[in-house]
This record gives C-alpha cells, sequence and structure tokens, in this order.
C-alpha cells in the first residue's frame, strides 16, 4: 500500500516487530504446533522429497497456514508446500 | 425479526462492557428495543457502566433458578424507554448458569426485543460458554495490541467452531498518534492479522472514563468515541456508513478507502 513504500528502507518499528511476531504466532496457535517443529517439519519434507527429485531450493515455500475443511464448515490448518522441481534423480526407481 | 449478538474478546479489559454499553445505548438511541444481559457472574460490571447499580433487584441468576419471572429482573432505563438491563448476580460464580438455561431466556426475549446484547466475560471457560450459546452473531473487541489479538483470534476460532458464522471486529483504543509513529498496530493491520469484516474503530479517549465515571454511556455525543460508537449501531442495523478519519490532521484519509468492504 502506499503509506508503506514512502516509508520503505525506515528503521523497523515496534508495530512492525508486533505485527510480524503476531503473523507467525497465530500460524502456530491455529496450527497447535511451535515454531520449532514447524522447522524441524519444513527441513525433513525437503529431505525426504531431495531422496527422489533434485529441488530448486530457492524457489522453495512451505508454510502452515489455514484452508477451508472439506466439510466446508470453517478453516483448518493446512501445510501448503511450493517446490520447484529441477530434476528427477536418475536412480528413482519408486512410482 | 430479532438479533442476538454476543460482545466478546477472550483478553480482558478491551472494551467489551463499555462496548455494550455504548452499542446498546446507540441502538435505544436509534428506536429499538433494546436488552443489555450481563453474563460476566460473580464480577458483574455493566450496571455500573451503565449508572444503574442501584436499582438492582433480581439478577440473571434469580431468573434461571426461577426465583422470580424476567420481568422483574428487567432494570428499565429511565433516559431511554426502548433500554433494558439485566444485570448478573456479584455473589454467585459462572457454574450457576448453564447454556441450555440462557438459550431457553434468550427465546423468551426474542419475543419482546429488537436486539439482545449478551456482554461475554473475559476468558474461554464456563462463562463464555454460556454467552455464545444463545448468539446469532458476535461482536469481537480488541485494542491493536499482541496479547488482545492473539487472544481475540482463539475466540474467533472458538466462535466459528461453534457456528456462528457472523463476526464482526471493533477495534478499540486506537491511537491514531501512536500508530503514525509505527508504534502502534494500525486498523488496518488488526484486520490483515485477524481476517474477519471491520464493523468499527474506537479511538481511545478520556471521555470514556468519564463517561464511566458518572454512569453514561457516550454514545451519540459529539465526541470520536461518541460518533464511532453511534456509526456502529448504525452498520448493525445495515447502514452503510463511511468510517471517521480518527486523525487530527486528516493523514490517514486514504485509509478510508480501504475499508470499504462488503459492509
Amino acid at each position: 500500500m502506499g503509506l508503506k513504500e514512502l516509508f520503505f528502507g525506515r528503521k523497523k518499528t515496534s508495530g512492525d516487530y508486533a505485527k510480524d511476531r503476531l503473523k507467525l504466532l497465530l500460524v502456530s496457535d491455529r496450527a497447535n504446533c511451535s515454531p520449532d517443529v514447524m522447522e524441524q517439519i519444513k527441513n525433513e519434507i525437503i529431505q525426504v522429497i531431495s531422496k527422489y527429485v533434485e529441488i530448486d531450493a530457492s524457489g522453495l515455500d512451505i508454510q502452515i497456514t489455514q484452508t477451508e475443511s472439506e466439510g466446508g464448515n470453517g478453516k483448518v490448518p493446512a501445510i501448503y508446500a511450493n517446490i520447484p522441481i529441477k530434476e528427477l534423480k536418475a536412480n528413482n526407481t519408486k512410482k | 425479526m430479532s438479533e442476538v449478538i454476543v460482545i466478546t474478546s477472550g483478553k480482558g479489559g478491551v472494551g467489551k462492557t463499555t462496548t455494550t454499553a455504548n452499542v446498546g445505548t446507540g441502538l435505544a438511541k436509534l428506536n429499538k428495543k433494546v436488552v443489555l444481559i450481563d453474563t460476566d457472574i460473580g464480577l458483574r460490571n455493566l450496571d455500573v457502566v451503565m449508572g444503574l447499580e442501584n436499582r438492582i433487584v433480581y439478577n440473571l441468576v434469580d431468573v434461571v433458578e426461577g426465583n422470580c419471572r424476567y420481568k422483574q429482573a428487567l432494570i428499565k432505563d429511565k433516559r431511554y424507554p426502548n433500554l433494558f438491563l439485566l444485570p448478573s448476580a456479584q455473589t454467585r460464580d459462572k457454574t450457576s448458569v448453564s447454556p441450555e438455561q440462557m438459550k431457553k431466556l434468550v427465546d423468551e426475549l426474542k419475543e419482546e426485543f429488537d436486539y439482545i446484547l449478551l456482554d461475554c466475560p473475559a476468558g474461554i471457560e464456563q462463562g463464555f460458554k454460556n454467552a455464545i450459546s444463545a448468539a446469532d452473531r458476535a461482536l469481537v473487541v480488541t485494542t491493536p495490541e499482541v496479547s488482545a489479538i492473539r487472544d481475540a483470534d482463539r475466540i474467533i476460532g472458538l466462535l466459528e467452531a461453534n457456528e456462528i458464522k457472523k463476526i464482526n471486529l471493533i477495534v478499540n483504543r486506537i491511537r491514531m498518534d501512536m500508530v503514525k509513529r509505527g508504534d502502534m498496530m494500525s486498523i488496518e493491520d488488526v484486520v490483515e492479522i485477524l481476517a474477519i469484516d471491520l464493523i468499527g474503530a474506537v479511538p481511545d479517549d478520556e471521555n470514556i472514563v468519564v463517561s464511566t465515571n458518572q454512569g453514561e454511556p457516550l454514545v451519540g455525543d459529539n465526541s470520536l468515541p461518541g460518533k464511532a460508537y453511534l456509526n456502529i449501531c448504525k452498520r448493525i442495523m445495515g447502514e452503510d456508513v463511511p468510517y471517521l478519519d480518527l486523525s487530527s490532521d486528516g493523514f490517514f484519509k486514504k485509509l478510508s478507502k480501504i475499508f470499504k468492504k462488503s459492509n
């Protein structure tokens, strides 16, 4: 939004810290797991996928977010992972 | 068509009771028949904020226990003919009332009133469960502070889990001078984080303390909070009211466009 661009490059204010902290905090509150566990989940997902494909780490995006539940009765936490693949590994025989 | 609105927050001290008193009084000023119910059993405060503390004879617990009819417990506000208060009990606790009893009472009241406002206690235990059991919609009150917003988020989750679909946000005690300096999150920040529709923002104002001191809700007067509360009442009634410019120099006028969502 316009105002933010105006102030781009200035020091982070306490309000900015509050906002950033809250966003992280609410995601883990809603998913009912701590930020450390989330880090672990992320790293292990990367490890497993890397066994079969080569990942483009620069385009990697894994987050815990919210999505509509199957029954359509509210939002549930969900892991969203966008993992760009460079190429399949040569010794991959699994389907 | 009667509407039952619970005013809740999770966090204590953010302005639920003040909001209930002002929104209730405002709706009555706009000629609606309104009953305010203090569901904070054991720590009642709606009576004192309304200036009606000397008129209590019976209370909510008396009504659900059958010691009196609800009409005997309702206090009619002498300032507004359509405004009534059902006070809470000071010497009991939240286990004295069940969600089923609340629902039964509210169903009876629906026959008589346009709006039933339930002032919810802080927390997420029995008091909260009682208050939300009978509600059609919720107003979640928060201040632009980390702990209040975190608790509000939890409350929103619980409201949604309890099938209350219409949930609106009131951002209370906003200080535009601090927002300008970056030392307070803006209304827009709070709305973005909590992701529910805003219904109003009320500035922090000394006049609120004065109004509570005197037991006179200030809704509808010339102060900024007075106007803000009245606008909230109008939006509750379905009117599309533009948001007030809460800063003293019009700096944030452009932000009002961002709040013109579906409202």
